[in-house]
């Protein structure tokens, strides 16, 4: 069949446990070959959404085609299609990386040439022909990460969802995770991914969803996206609380905190921006105790997207402004 | 291929992988430890009294016999919380997502453990048998029995792994699905296991009469020991295939359950 132009669309998904509702009206599009990712907060659906789209869980509401198939009626047809790696590694810990690997070949219904030669590429490609004898036990965060994905590579998926698959790595791991999703798109595949992360959208994606409360509250390339941040911040520090408000009443649009005595500027984190801050507090005379530039996270994307920052407690969102 | 050879397929793929954990950590010894070390206690320690209390003047060499049944019921009863534990350890680890969303025969996730599972106590309770033996266990079966008793063995067998498999599925996590079918551990005291029921209290002794592992070993001792069976057979084949039953549609409602 016809691969169709969409690799995933969604209208007007619904799901709520109970009273409270999880995903408030969804509407998506991810044209095959791409990747998209969801981009939000702890708590803010992008786990339910995976769920959904991978068949693990019934919406409420909406209409949801993966690979041009409903996964409500022929969810083993979606299955056939797709791979997941979630948050959590979905690893038998107690085979070996071989083994694991094996024993996706051996689900997938591959022939048994097929599937040594599918296992030894992925060993290879994922630089784990070394440790493919030692149980799964032993390796490492990142090792593990890999083989996961790994795993969800053996059925040749044409369409591949991550649920934060670098949540916990170190840096260098990240970054091999991020070659590994790059080298997957040139091969045609479509990748669904949900990150906390900023960088990781801006990195790997080309389009981005933000996910707030159940509902897409902005939607776009990368750079599109970009254009509706206006950057970072700055963030100054005073002596005492006669200067904050000296300086609070000079910059309309910032964030104050009178118990830590600091003061947030909307700001790119350029030069000129940054000048035009200090040239501003020198002209009415504002001393400052400490100054730091904070180039554009999550934390500026809720800021500015809902007017407030999300309260709820992630990591990614640590030294939101005004808690 | 058809719905049928994939659903075999996927089924011994999951076999292999649970034969394959197994090699690596044989918890069959646990499965024949405790059996063993009971039926050395009550051979050795207890035994002369008790055989005296079975048959006039039987001692030790009539307690051995008596007892066999019931030490072979104790390790079917231990074996679920192994079980349980397996399937608990796959249904809290993020792999059953990976199953789910796979175009698998899906019930062959369970299979897999309840085979695997099964493989491993009929082994065990072949190495109980030969110990019972080595301490004095003399039945007097003929071949056609002993294929009777190993068959009856193995239908209970497969009715505690069913329960197991559900009480793997109930638990939130594998600490409780270990504790969920200990009390089974208690059946085989609380029946003829041990000691005959009408020696017991009268209350007792009517739940003993009629609790599942009863017939079941009352039907052993008359297969291998040439005891009166009467309808214990039958009650014992009909408890086996309730508890499969009873446990396969529970554990069947839990793993379909949505996002479990």
């Amino acid at each position: 069949m016809p691969t169709p132009a969409n690799a995933i669309e969604v209208a007007g998904l619904r799901k709520a446990y109970g009273a409270k509702t999880v995903l408030d009206g969804i509407d998506l599009r991810v044209p095959a070959g791409t990747i998209f990712s969801l981009l939000g907060p702890n708590g803010a659906g992008k786990t339910t959404m995976v769920n959904i789209l991978s068949t693990l869980l019934r919406p409420d509401a909406g209409r949801i085609r993966v690979a041009g198939h409903d996964p409500a009626t022929h969810p083993d047809d979606v299955r056939a299609a797709i791979g997941l790696t979630g948050q959590f590694s979905a690893l038998d810990t107690f085979l070996t990386g071989a083994e694991n690997l094996a024993l996706m070949a051996d689900l997938n219904h591959l022939d048994r040439r097929e599937g040594r030669r599918r296992i030894a590429d992925l060993l290879e490609r994922f630089d784990l022909t070394e440790a493919a004898g030692k149980p799964a036990t032993t390796y490492s965060g990142g090792m593990k990460r890999r083989l996961d994905l790994a795993m969800t590579l053996v059925g040749n998926p044409r369409v591949v969802f991550l649920d934060e698959p670098t949540t916990g790595l170190d840096p260098r791991s990240r970054r091999t995770m991020w070659d590994s999703i790059r080298a997957l798109v040139a091969d045609g595949v479509t990748i669904f991914l949900t990150t906390q992360y900023l960088e990781e959208a801006d990195q790997l994606a080309d389009r981005v969803a933000l996910l707030n409360h159940g509902r897409i509250i902005a939607e776009g390339t990368p750079a599109e996206l970009k254009r509706l941040i206006p950057g970072g911040h700055l963030r100054l520090r005073f002596a005492g609380l006669a200067e904050l408000e000296a300086a609070a009443r000079l910059f309309g649009t910032s964030t104050r905190d009178d118990d830590a005595l600091t003061l947030q500027v909307p700001s790119d984190g350029g030069v000129r921006s940054l000048r035009e801050v200090l040239e501003r507090l020198d002209g009415a005379s504002v001393e400052i105790a400490e100054l730091t530039v904070h180039t554009p996270d999550l934390d500026d994307v809720f800021l500015t997207l809902t007017g407030r920052p999300d309260a709820t407690g992630s990591p990614a969102l640590e030294g939101a402004s005004n808690r | 291929m058809s719905t049928t050879a994939y659903a075999l397929r996927d089924s011994s793929t999951m076999l292999r992988r649970y034969l394959l954990r197994a090699r690596r950590y044989p918890l069959i010894g646990f499965l024949v430890a405790i059996p063993v070390i009971m039926l050395l206690l009550f051979v050795y320690v207890f035994g002369e009294t008790l055989g005296d209390g079975i048959a006039a003047g039987g001692g030790r060499a009539a307690y051995a016999n008596y007892v066999t049944p019931g030490i072979l019921l104790l390790a079917i009863a231990s074996a679920p919380q192994l079980t349980a534990i397996g399937v608990a350890q796959d249904m809290t680890e993020g792999i059953i997502a990976r199953f789910r969303t796979m175009a698998i025969f899906r019930p062959a996730v369970l299979t897999g453990h309840v085979l695997g599972n099964l493989v491993q106590l009929v082994v065990a309770l072949a190495v109980v048998v030969g110990v019972a033996v080595l301490v004095g266990f003399r039945p007097n079966a003929t071949p056609v029995e002993w294929l009777a008793a190993a068959g009856l063995l193995t239908l209970v067998s497969f009715a505690v792994t069913w329960f197991g498999v559900a009480c793997g599925l109930t638990a939130r996590t594998v600490e409780s699905a270990s504790n969920l079918p200990m009390p089974l551990i208690l059946l085989p005291f609380l029946g003829s296991g041990f000691v005959p029921t009408d020696s017991m209290p009268s209350g007792v002794s009517w739940a003993a009469e009629y609790q599942p592992f009863t017939p079941v070993m009352e039907t052993l001792r008359g297969l291998l020991l040439g005891t009166g069976i009467g309808d214990s057979g039958w009650l014992a084949l009909a408890w086996s295939l309730a508890i499969t039953v009873f446990c396969y549609i529970w554990a069947k409602r839990r793993f379909n359950r949505e996002g479990a």
